[in-house]
């Protein structure tokens, strides 16, 4: 046992036990705001303002009976929920809560963090197309259409970010808006570049992981309206338990990501006493705006979805990447 | 290739890969009732499925992900780029530019051709 593997090996643990935690108390979390927003308490009777509600559902799905219908693809149908979960464990290796707090960088980790981010669509196809289920099957379909037409805009202004701090190192981007809340990359001014659409790069990074994480009003793959559940309506106990796990593990990566690139990660908005706290705070701040966001919006359709990436979003960014590119070369 | 770097990333995937597993051991644990109407898919509630599973669905979804693939590897091929943009000077600038250029006039014919047009 070398020491790289022992490092990496408590990293996958503590990372794991992270992504746990996060995503019960975040089940927890968008109840109470869900019922924050609509006027009624969310969950009181579990332990004090129903802080015991995450264990308790999480022993009532384990110990439900999986079921597998008959008829269903029986292995694509099992590995799909592990599919769903799998990435984000992966992603969290690389992403850094400090200076010191970080599982274990490497220098392309923005790039790993897509390749693996973008394997979680592959879990809804598998598992809406294994279901042997019309609604599942269509409902598989439009979010793996949702998650590539929205996964374009987002790595193109993941470049923008990138060519502004010259490297594809999380920890790099970090380094480089350090200093106070006006060298952050989400306003217009960093340091020695000034592009107006900046804002605008933060606003489409932030819809496009609203969208790659099948969140309202982006959540046309699980349309309960129209689809029952969409692509886990087959699954049950810790099958249905994973997909929802990996859905609020992807928000938490999405946070993260948009607060590392776009907000100045754990550095602190007025340059004193930079740290892990900063970081929390902020990643929390755009969780409950997610949590916001889809108490307040209704679903949009999925002809509008895909015309916004393809038509707005996209011709956006790439001529804001032109733009950048052009400025870094003036300044 | 660095042995140990190797021996990682397969702990780290591996490891990612089972600890979600572990969960689905209910499947064994669990209560395992079987029945006609339980083994049944559920769809919407309604006994058995109706219809086929395997419908044609609008040919614009398979339009869409060759269009994806396009932009993807664009996408791809920018990182390096954007990774050197300073160093590789107005040269760099322009060739990225012309490449774009034929992208985006991709992406203008394929809205001129209706991919996107929903009715």
């Amino acid at each position: 046992m070398s020491l790289t593997l022992i490092n990496v090996l408590a990293a996958v643990i503590i990372a794991i036990a992270f992504v746990a935690a996060n995503a019960a108390y975040l089940v927890w979390a968008e109840r109470k705001g869900a019922g924050f927003i609509q006027r009624r308490p969310g969950p009181t009777e579990n332990g004090p303002w129903g802080l015991l509600q995450p264990p308790v559902d999480g022993i009532k799905l384990m110990t439900k009976q999986l079921l597998i219908p008959g008829g269903v693809d029986k292995i694509i149908f099992v590995i799909a929920p592990v599919l769903a979960m799998f990435p984000s464990i992966v992603s969290f290796v690389t992403i850094p809560f400090s200076d010191t707090i970080v599982a274990h960088n490497i220098n392309i980790g923005l790039l790993m963090i897509f390749v693996f981010g973008s394997m979680s669509a592959m879990a809804i196809l598998m598992g809406g197309w294994s279901s042997r289920n019309k609604y599942s099957m269509i409902s598989s379909v439009r979010a793996v259409s949702q998650a590539v037409a929205y996964e374009i805009p987002m790595l193109i202004t993941a470049i923008t970010v990138v060519m502004i701090a010259g490297s594809l190192d999380l920890m790099e981007i970090v380094h480089k808006q350090s200093g106070g809340f006006w060298h952050w990359n989400i306003w217009p001014f960093q340091k020695g570049l000034f592009n107006i659409l900046m804002p605008a790069s933060f606003l489409i990074f932030f819809i496009c992981s609203l969208a790659e994480t099948n969140r309202a009003p982006f959540d046309l793959g699980e349309a309960e309206s129209e689809l029952v559940a969409g692509y886990h309506t087959e699954y049950s106990s810790m099958g249905f338990g994973l997909f929802f796990m990996g859905e609020y593990a992807n928000i938490v990566i999405g946070a993260c990501l948009t607060t590392i690139l776009f907000l100045g990660g754990w550095d602190c908005p007025f340059g004193l006493f930079p740290g892990v706290w900063w970081f929390i705070v902020k990643i929390y701040i755009l969780i409950f705006t997610f949590i916001w966001i889809r108490w307040t919006f209704p679903r949009t359709t999925i002809y509008s979805l895909l015309n916004l990436s393809w038509k707005v979003l996209i011709p956006i960014s790439l001529f804001n990447l032109l733009l950048t590119a052009g400025l870094l070369k003036v300044f | 290739m660095d042995l140990e770097l190797v021996l990682s990333a397969a702990a780290l995937i591996g490891l990612a890969v089972l600890i979600p597993a572990l969960m689905l051991v209910t499947a064994i644990f669990g209560p395992r009732a079987k029945g006609k109407i339980k083994d049944e898919a559920y769809e919407s509630g309604i006994g058995a499925t109706i219809g086929v599973v395997d419908q044609k669905f609008s040919v614009k979804f398979y339009l869409l992900a060759i269009l994806f693939l396009i932009f993807d590897i664009e996408a791809v091929f920018m990182y390096p780029w954007a990774v050197s943009v300073r160093e590789l000077g107005w040269f760099g600038f322009i060739e990225m530019v012309v490449f774009m250029l034929f992208l985006f006039t991709g992406l203008i014919y394929i809205l001129q051709k209706g991919v996107l047009n929903w009715r």
